[in-house]
């Protein structure tokens, strides 16, 4: 009923979170699965956002959105972003079961951001691959 | 589906509180933030209606300290009750670890909590879960209602219409007062990590 990522796995993840993302200025990143639950997750240090409440929120979020794509025939939206003043947060599907989630700020272009996020989604899924 | 991450050494577990429409889901949730405030970090979480109704889910998540070495951290929610939000009460329970079935003692909800365990089994299902599998707690939640003169049913009906197959352990209880809130969670919370040890090394 469980399953469970080990040290050298979540090391990886890490570090391509953090080389490909955080190190480009997004603000913060988490990876999570559709049931809510928070594998990774990291900071640039200056945030303070209650990420296990996020999650939940986001899991529930995109099962909402997949849900609406279903009924008017698409097999998803390509694109999941939300814009706000300061801060923007954007969703991306990792295999079935995982979303990567970035929050970044004005400084940070969404269409470079789209572009790092599909080549860390890319070395994650290796990491996760059995 | 419980996460274990064995790197931090922690294990993130998912608690859905299922049943009728005004049944007092949320009002179990509230108790026990209200309850342990010092010890939950982050606020509660709803998703609810202007009209005060779940309309997506509750979300309370709960450090509950070390268990074989591993930081356990239960995450609680609640679904919509209303037989109109089916879609969004199946998203909730995308990576079920244990329910708690909230019923209504009420004698006119008889049929309303009889239909919502048939819908939990049914949405269970579309997991490929089992309703007999997965650890499962009833709580007759409203026992107070009997003192203010409104008809309840007895528990003996209650454990016969939704527990007779099932054989879940049950608590009468009063989500308002607080009355086997607590006990229940204790109970589902147990059950859970008895499931889980065996696997943690």
């Amino acid at each position: 009923m469980e399953y469970s990522l080990g040290q050298e796995e979540l090391d990886v993840i890490e570090e391509v979170l953090q080389e490909d993302l955080l190190d480009l200025g997004v603000n913060c990143v988490f990876l999570i699965d559709m049931a809510g639950n928070v594998i990774a997750n990291l900071d640039n240090g200056q945030m303070e956002h209650d990420i296990y409440s996020l999650a939940a929120l986001a899991a529930g979020n995109f099962g909402a959105v997949s849900e609406m794509a279903k009924i008017i025939g698409e097999d998803e939206f390509s694109l999941l972003f939300h814009k706000g003043e300061k801060e923007s947060i954007h969703f991306s599907k990792v295999m079935a079961d995982f979303l990567l989630v970035t929050i970044f700020g004005k400084e940070t272009s969404l269409g470079f951001l789209r572009l790092k996020v599909a080549e860390a989604v890319g070395k994650i899924k290796k990491a996760l691959e059995p | 589906m419980a996460f274990v991450n064995l790197k931090k050494k922690e294990v993130q577990v998912k608690v859905v509180y299922y049943g009728p429409g005004r049944g007092g889901k949320t009002t179990n949730l509230e108790y026990i933030y209200k309850r342990f405030n010092k010890r939950i970090k982050t606020e509660m979480v709803t998703i609810k209606t202007h009209g005060d109704r779940t309309l997506f889910f509750d979300f309370l998540p709960f450090d509950i300290g070390k268990i074989k070495g591993y930081d356990v951290k239960i995450q609680l929610y609640t679904v919509p009750g209303q037989v109109k939000y089916d879609s969004t009460r199946r998203l909730v329970l995308r990576g079920v670890d244990a329910i708690v079935f909230v019923a209504d003692s009420m004698k006119v909800r008889r049929e309303k909590n009889i239909l919502a365990l048939k819908n939990l089994q049914k949405n269970l299902l579309s997991y490929k879960k089992s309703i007999f599998k997965i650890p499962l707690v009833l709580q007759y939640n409203k026992r107070d209602l009997a003192d203010q003169g409104i008809p309840v049913l007895p528990f003996e009906i209650l454990e016969k219409d939704l527990n007779s197959q099932l054989k879940a352990p049950s608590f009468e209880a009063s989500a308002m007062s607080g009355e086997n809130v607590v006990q229940t969670m204790k109970q589902i919370i147990s059950m859970t990590m008895r499931s889980l040890q065996r696997d943690l090394k």
